[in-house]
């Protein structure tokens, strides 16, 4: 017997904005516990929330996006739970009228593109962060009102990696937008998946359960490879799935039952009387949409056709929107495309890896990565060069035409000057020219490279092999 | 000066004369209480000493030359209402040694204006109850009659007023609780239209009804402090910028081309005849003052009651589910986990009726009976509201009763508490419809308790009921002529 699984996702998205959700208190991340926090967030009797219509915009914009149907009017409503990280042990959320209502993600997969159809977007506030210390616990309410954008997918994913690439798209988009960071470290994307097992061709879904606490893609996977072997083997011996809750335990590899159906919360939503219901005229839609840039795929595809990339450097340098404006913006203004994204892929993103910086932090500029490529491309400098003097404008900065100019750095090409180093060359190393004569052809390198010494690597390395074979012939 | 009796434009009056300074009727109010609030237990808590320095610190003002239309003049304060570094616990245990962080926005506009905060009034717990014995703190009285509530849930700044221990006083109004006190010891109650005063800093009990309001002792000081205290706030997505009224069309001296609306669903046979006379008196007056009554429908009054002891408990469910034990406020101590500590705190923290509310609230809107309920009541409220929208097609204002009977005696309702509720059932449905509603006293009865009548007009049209009671005060010789007639 075979099975399938059938997956649906509800993904929070932290939302990028300057304040929280429904206060003035900072939404960055980090400080010290409880120093980001007022009344309205912290539930104070007699606080009320005022709604930053930033976090709307920037939801409504996700809805466009996707192609969702951004609704004229949308409500706020309050979810009631008690739960210590909850200051008014209500969140403030959306229920039945949310402000987004379809819409689909394309995905790669098996090959092909594929259409993740959504349920809805809505709009809420985050709740606190509790910790737990020995016989105490404590509650940090900074996170507490920050907005949060829930991504609710249909359930038509059918494998753990097919959600992962969902999730990786998704955080593709809404960074491309600069809707999220989508840093899931700092937790700015977090997840509950919902999952079923049926036998295939079955047309009605199996009994599913939620899948709690999954905070990197990662545990993403490995949850949902656990819990689908999990209810197939349940199955398979003859058992029933019990719809319920579950929560992924990241150290121990499992998902373990949170509660069942019957313990699940009564949520007693209802409108939100101290908000008015959110309206979205054609207007502000239309200004949303021309805040919509241009996507990865769009951008992947106009990479191949306007700079010749091959599909593989084009994914690479479209994943990161920052790189591929980089890529972009270097690409327009040089005569060597390929070179930059061969630049691009090595050295920067090497660079940035090893710094742990972004493009933004350091000083190089676009136009002065197209003018080292130039210079490599005029066998003004070489390639060793380039790379030493890419280090050096990546660290401290600089302009590398008047860098050449600064270190003496310009290739030497005469025949003078580089017959004279590999004369010295010749002379210093006896043993390696007889390595050469005696038919190690590979001491030529070792050759090479003290003309290169001599020359604080300037030579132009092809001029100086050619020398030395001249010299090493006699 | 007799503070006793003197109202706040009066005094104010005589703080520009220079008859008085605000220290010296803040000393005096402060003595009257001293001693009579054993008795009355109007007020919970007066810090006399922070209440003579903000008296002083006006006065000094004064005396450099600056003017504000409150400068000096001292209000009494609803404990549900924020005043920074005052108590606020909403007269309940849960919220004991509570202190405000902040002023609400209603607050922090009468600073501005120059107003000095005396004191916490009494409330029933969360402002739910229509007598004031549903306080943690005790019952407050009725300084007419001190066998007699004061009504809630306001009825500790009604008594204060009345008792001549406050110039004027805030409340709040969820279902009658600033109008139904003020007709019980017989003083101005005025509930704005709903969004026309901030709620921000107002401790909420049913958000979508709750408004802040005034008590006073004359039509002219609830004038005077809705214009202090009213605008849109950016804190209060419910406030409104419609344009405030003119303050002429609020100090009417008759009621010529106006059209008073007398709906029959208000006078129903257990109305108390006394309670009826007054108010028939009352549209005499108005007629006599040039007004047209007409006799008027509100056919879906009979589902007030049902609708607001729907809507006002769901509300509240949400709203007081904050007193946890976490952050501030009563924690119950030997908790072993979260759940329990909400446990434990809750069941000390809150009482009786409080309790019943949160229990009616979760109920209602609760999976599986939300439609039957919670979605009906608000079809209702609905069809409440366009009922006076036609009937104000008809009429520009509607005179009505505030109470079917004049202040009940201590206990006669407390352990029924559908009689209890059924107090509201005039008062209500301005709620539900976002009207503002004033409740201005008419006469005394034979047991020398206070009559009332309500003025009830459109939503954002203040001038239509403070016009129309700023006429009949006038006609019945003043803010204290109405004790002089009887009914």
């Amino acid at each position: 017997m075979t099975y399938e699984a059938r997956i649906g996702l509800e993904v929070h998205v932290q939302l990028k904005t300057r304040s929280k959700m429904f206060c003035a208190c900072s939404a960055e991340f980090g400080d010290e516990p409880n120093t980001r926090v007022c009344p309205v967030c912290l539930g104070y009797p007699g606080a009320m929330p005022a709604m930053n219509r930033e976090a709307v915009e920037l939801t409504a914009l996700t809805g466009l996006m996707v192609g969702a149907q951004v609704a004229p009017l949308s409500v706020f409503a309050r979810k009631s739970y008690f739960y210590p990280d909850m200051p008014k042990n209500y969140q403030i959320s959306q229920y039945d009228r949310p402000l987004c209502i379809g819409g689909a993600v394309a995905i790669e997969w098996e090959g092909r593109e594929k259409l993740v159809g959504l349920t809805r977007i809505h709009l809420e506030e985050d709740v606190g962060k509790s910790s737990h210390f020995g016989t105490s616990s404590g509650v940090d309410f900074n996170r507490a009102g920050i907005p949060l954008m829930e991504i609710v997918t249909e359930p038509v994913l059918t494998a753990p990696e097919e959600a992962d690439a969902f999730l990786q798209a998704l955080r593709q988009m809404v960074r491309y937008a600069g809707v999220s960071d989508g840093n899931m470290e700092r937790g700015n994307i977090r997840c509950d998946a919902n999952c079923s097992v049926r036998l295939r061709g079955e047309t009605a879904l199996g009994a599913k359960t939620e899948i709690k606490n999954l905070n990197t893609f990662k545990g993403v996977l490995a949850a949902l490879r656990y819990e689908i072997r999990r209810q197939q083997d349940v199955l398979a011996a003859g058992g029933r799935v019990a719809m319920e809750t579950r929560r992924w335990d990241g150290e121990t590899g499992t998902t373990a039952s949170m509660r069942s159906k019957e313990e699940a919360h009564d949520y007693r939503y209802f409108p939100e009387p101290d908000l008015m219901p959110v309206a979205m005229a054609p207007e502000q839609l239309a200004a949303l949409q021309a805040r919509i840039p241009e996507l990865p795929r769009a951008r992947r595809e106009r990479f191949c056709r306007d700079y010749g990339l091959p599909a593989y450097d084009s994914e690479v340098l479209a994943a990161d929107k920052a790189v591929a404006d980089f890529f972009d913006e270097t690409a327009r203004v040089s005569d060597n495309p390929k070179a930059v994204s061969n630049w691009m892929m090595t050295e920067v993103l090497a660079k940035l890896a090893e710094t742990g910086r972004t493009l933004a932090e350091t000083p190089v500029a676009p136009r002065q990565l197209a003018e080292l490529i130039a210079l490599v491309d005029r066998g003004q400098i070489n390639m060793p060069t380039a790379k030493s003097l890419f280090a050096t404008m990546f660290d401290k900065g600089g302009d590398p035409v008047a860098l050449v100019e600064q270190e003496g750095l310009a290739q030497v090409s005469s025949a003078d000057d580089i017959g004279a180093w590999a004369r010295q060359a010749v002379e210093e190393n006896p043993k390696s020219v007889a390595d050469y004569r005696s038919g190690k052809k590979a001491a030529l390198q070792f050759l090479v490279g003290q003309v290169m010494r001599r020359s604080r690597g300037r030579a132009h390395p092809q001029k100086a092999a050619e020398a030395l074979e001249e010299l090493l012939k006699g | 000066m007799d503070t006793a009796s003197v109202t706040l434009g009066e005094a104010l009056a005589g703080l520009d004369r220079g008859d008085w300074s605000s220290e010296e009727l803040v000393s005096d109010l402060l003595a009257r209480i001293e001693a009579g609030n054993g008795a009355l237990n109007a007020y919970l808590d007066v810090d006399a000493d922070d209440a003579l320095s903000q008296a002083r610190a006006a006065d000094r003002q004064r005396a450099r030359g600056e003017r504000a239309p409150l400068l000096g003049a001292p209000l009494a304060v609803k404990d549900n209402i924020n005043v920074a570094g005052q108590s606020c616990a909403c007269a309940s245990r849960i919220l004991e040694g509570y202190k405000a962080p902040c002023d609400a926005t209603a607050i922090a506009r009468l600073r501005r204006e120059g107003a000095v905060f005396l004191g916490r009034t009494n409330m029933d717990e969360f402002a739910m109850g229509s007598s004031t014995e549903y306080s943690a703190r005790g019952p407050a009285r009725n300084p007419r009659n001190p066998d007699c509530v004061p009504g809630g849930s306001s009825g500790g700044s009604a008594a204060a007023v009345a008792a001549g221990m406050a110039l004027a006083a805030l409340g709040s109004d969820t279902g009658g609780s600033i109008r139904q006190p003020a007709a019980f010891c017989g003083c101005v109650g005025f509930k704005p239209s709903y969004g026309r005063v901030s709620r921000y800093g107002l401790t909420a009990f049913a958000s979508s009804l709750d408004q802040i309001g005034s008590l006073t002792r004359g039509v002219d000081d609830a004038t005077r402090l809705f214009f202090s205290m009213a605008g849109p706030d950016a804190r209060d997505a419910t406030t409104v910028t419609l344009p405030l009224p003119a303050p002429e069309a609020c100090r009417r001296e008759d009621l010529k081309g106006v059209v008073i609306g007398v709906p029959k669903e208000y006078f129903p046979s257990a109305l108390a005849p006394d309670v009826r006379a007054a108010v028939l008196a009352a549209a005499e007056t108005c007629r006599a003052l040039g007004a047209e009554t007409r006799d008027i429908s509100l056919p879906h009054t009979e589902y007030a009651m049902a609708v607001y002891y729907i809507v006002a408990p769901a509300e509240a469910s949400a709203n007081l589910a904050r007193f946890d034990g976490v952050r501030y406020g009563r924690r119950a101590a030997g908790a072993t986990s979260p759940m329990d500590l909400y446990c434990r705190t809750r069941s000390e923290g809150f009482g009786r009726e409080v309790k019943r509310r949160i229990l009616l609230g979760a109920y209602v809107l609760s999976s599986g009976y939300y439609d039957a309920y919670y979605l009906s009541a608000q079809k209702a409220r609905t069809l409440i509201r366009d009922d006076f929208t036609a009937a104000f097609r008809d009429c520009d204002a509607i005179l009505a009763p505030v109470t079917p009977s004049a202040a009940f005696r201590m206990g006669e309702k407390t352990e029924d508490p559908v009689q209890m509720y059924l107090t509201d059932v005039f008062t209500a449905t301005a709620n539900l419809a976002g009207l503002c509603a004033l409740s201005l006293p008419c006469a005394m009865n034979a047991d020398g308790l206070p009559l009332a009548a309500q003025l009830i007009g459109p939503a954002f049209r203040e001038d239509a009921v403070l016009g129309a009671a700023a006429a009949l005060e006038r006609a019945w010789g003043g803010p204290t002529g109405w004790m002089g007639r009887r009914a």
